[in-house]
């Protein structure tokens, strides 16, 4: 029988990186998830956990794919302790993709908000001048640098690390990086991922200087297919209408930045 | 003239037959105002419990091999006078309020909360069959059906449907005991309690174990049900279960509904569903001569 994407089909981790302290990589066999667009997520069960959007991580050898988690509450941190040779669900791929310009791009992830961002580097084309933005609290928790630099050698590029504490790279945050960013450089777009406090404040920088921006949102999901409405921001629902937005539909978004649903669709501030 | 899609359910009259069922996108009124936009003649809400209530872990839906889909989403709601201050502004969408309780005082309570806002109907849900102590518990228990739907109706003067499912009870009997303590309609039926278990990992995949079955596998299910009613007893449906085409509303119509309900089609075909079924119903009046849904309603039973 064909695969139904929207039913959960049993993959086998093969491979564990640790990238921080708190960070990893957990890589997988699949004929579906190594080819996804930038910005689309998968279902992911944790077998008597919970299941969870992820973004689809690259992975280097053909016919693979990963997931980058960061542990923070007892689901996330289920999907982080799959040890090699556990078994994960995955339904998907789900949601839109991000729209690939060409010319000056910069790239702004935060924490995990880096994993579309990876994937993005792989569609920009040589001639692309990129500028990848990645926000970290502190050098512990500084990763994909390497990997980005790696990613873009054959292309005119700048990866710029940002953390909270002024560990490493520049200090500060990463929002007051984009807003000198965009000020110096006309850039043709501006992708962002990571908390909703940081892409709303990137969307209203290149947004207020008609610079092209895209965000990916993250909200409370269940279903994943536009059912059972948890995700909703106004009226899009994060899975299906999104997860990627423009920065023209944001603007008028009253929810974007400022409010998000509970468990039991609450809407509570930022 | 121009056929018209318009639909009276008893007292309940809407510009459209295809309604957004509950459990689905019912949370936020600015989608509500988007699903109206996009042809829903109703949208109901969430099934709303006195207090807020955030459901089952995930997974909660996943679709089902074959076709179809099973949930145990656990009736996650932001309760009922929460979800009250959120549609009091509305004045352009027919919104069907739906309830869900263990005892009459809760859906009296309920209704209370609503005093300010512009309810369509209300519709009791009597048949979810992953919940505990609510949904199929009091629709499988006849003494509760009847106290529930006459405290209802002493409570409100909008129009109060009574969602039925298939329990451990016959369902005919609870339709018959809501019919008699004065139900105005009747919206047949829920999703059909099922499971998934994954051989890999072999273990259940909802959380819940259990869930409940939508979509067309159930389709020919819910049509018998409606035709059963109908067959039985004197009081305008709602048909349920499995709707995805003009066909399919046209089969449920034949049987006996009035107007349509329809959820899972979502998931297959998003929002734009309700104006390709709007169309094709349109479009088969005019090939048949009719020129209300009244004409259809129930014709399949003089055959």
């Amino acid at each position: 029988m064909q695969r139904n994407l929207n039913h959960p089909t049993i993959v086998t981790i093969e491979k564990v990186i640790d990238e921080t302290p708190t960070v990893r990589t957990l890589v997988f066999s699949d004929d579906v998830m190594p080819t996804v667009l930038p910005g689309q997520f998968a279902m992911v069960w944790i077998p008597g956990v919970n299941e969870l959007p992820m973004s689809v991580m690259i992975s280097k050898e053909s016919g693979k794919a990963a997931f980058t988690v960061r542990k923070h509450g007892p689901s996330s941190t289920g999907l982080f302790n799959v040890p090699v040779g556990g078994q994960i669900g995955i339904r998907g791929p789900y949601g839109n993709s991000f729209d690939v310009k060409e010319g000056k791009l910069l790239l702004v992830g935060g924490g995990t908000g880096l994993v579309p961002m990876m994937r993005l580097l792989t569609f920009v084309k040589p001639t692309d001048d990129v500028t990848v933005l990645m926000g970290a609290k502190s050098k512990d928790e500084v990763f994909f640098e390497d990997l980005s630099n790696e990613l873009l050698k054959n292309n005119p590029h700048k990866v710029i690390v940002s953390t909270d504490d002024g560990s490493y790279g520049e200090k500060g945050f990463v929002t007051d990086m984009v807003e000198k960013l965009v000020n110096e450089t006309k850039f043709d777009a501006v992708y962002v991922c990571g908390p909703e406090i940081m892409m709303y404040k990137t969307v209203q920088s290149a947004h207020s200087r008609n610079i092209f921006v895209q965000a990916s949102l993250e909200r409370m999901m269940k279903c994943g297919v536009g059912i059972c409405g948890s995700c909703c921001v106004g009226e899009d629902l994060a899975c299906r209408d999104g997860t990627v937005f423009d920065g023209d539909h944001l603007s008028t978004n009253k929810e974007f930045g400022h409010l998000h649903r509970n468990k039991a669709g609450i809407l509570e501030k930022y | 003239m121009e056929p018209s899609i318009a639909t009276s359910i008893g007292q309940i009259h809407l510009d459209k037959p295809v309604m957004l069922a509950s459990g689905i996108l019912g949370i936020s009124l600015d989608v509500f105002n988007r699903l109206y936009a996009s042809g829903a003649g109703a949208v109901v809400t969430k099934s709303l419990s006195t207090a807020a209530w955030e459901g089952y872990p995930n997974p909660t839906i996943f679709s089902v091999k074959g076709g179809g889909w099973i949930n145990a989403v656990g009736l996650s709601n932001p309760g009922a006078s929460y979800f009250a201050k959120m549609i009091e502004p509305n004045q352009d969408v027919p919104i069907i309020v739906s309830l869900v309780g263990s005892i009459p005082e809760d859906f009296e309570m309920m209704i209370k909360e609503f005093k300010n806002c512009k309810v369509k109907a209300y519709e009791l849900n009597m048949s979810c069959p992953h919940v505990a102590r609510v949904g199929l518990e009091v629709g499988d228990d006849p003494g509760l059906v009847k106290e529930i739907v006459s405290t209802v109706k002493k409570a409100t003067d909008v129009p109060v449907i009574a969602k039925v499912g298939l329990g451990t009870s016959n369902y005919l009997n609870t339709v018959g005991t809501a019919v008699d303590s004065g139900i105005d309609a009747i919206t047949a039926i829920n999703t059909v309690r099922a499971m998934a278990i994954d051989v890999e990992t072999k273990r259940p995949i909802l959380s819940n174990k259990f869930g409940g079955l939508s979509g067309t596998p159930i389709k020919p299910i819910a049509l018998r049900c409606v035709y059963e009613i109908s067959s039985k007893y004197d009081i305008p449906i709602i048909g349920c279960g499995g709707i995805s085409s003009w066909e399919d509303a046209v089969e449920f119509f034949l049987a006996g509904a009035s107007g349509v309900q329809l959820g899972s089609a979502i998931g297959d075909n998003w929002v734009g569903v309700f104006d390709d079924i709007n169309k094709g119903i349109l479009d088969y009046m005019k090939r048949n001569n009719y020129s209300t849904i009244k004409e259809m309603v129930g014709l399949a039973k003089k055959s």
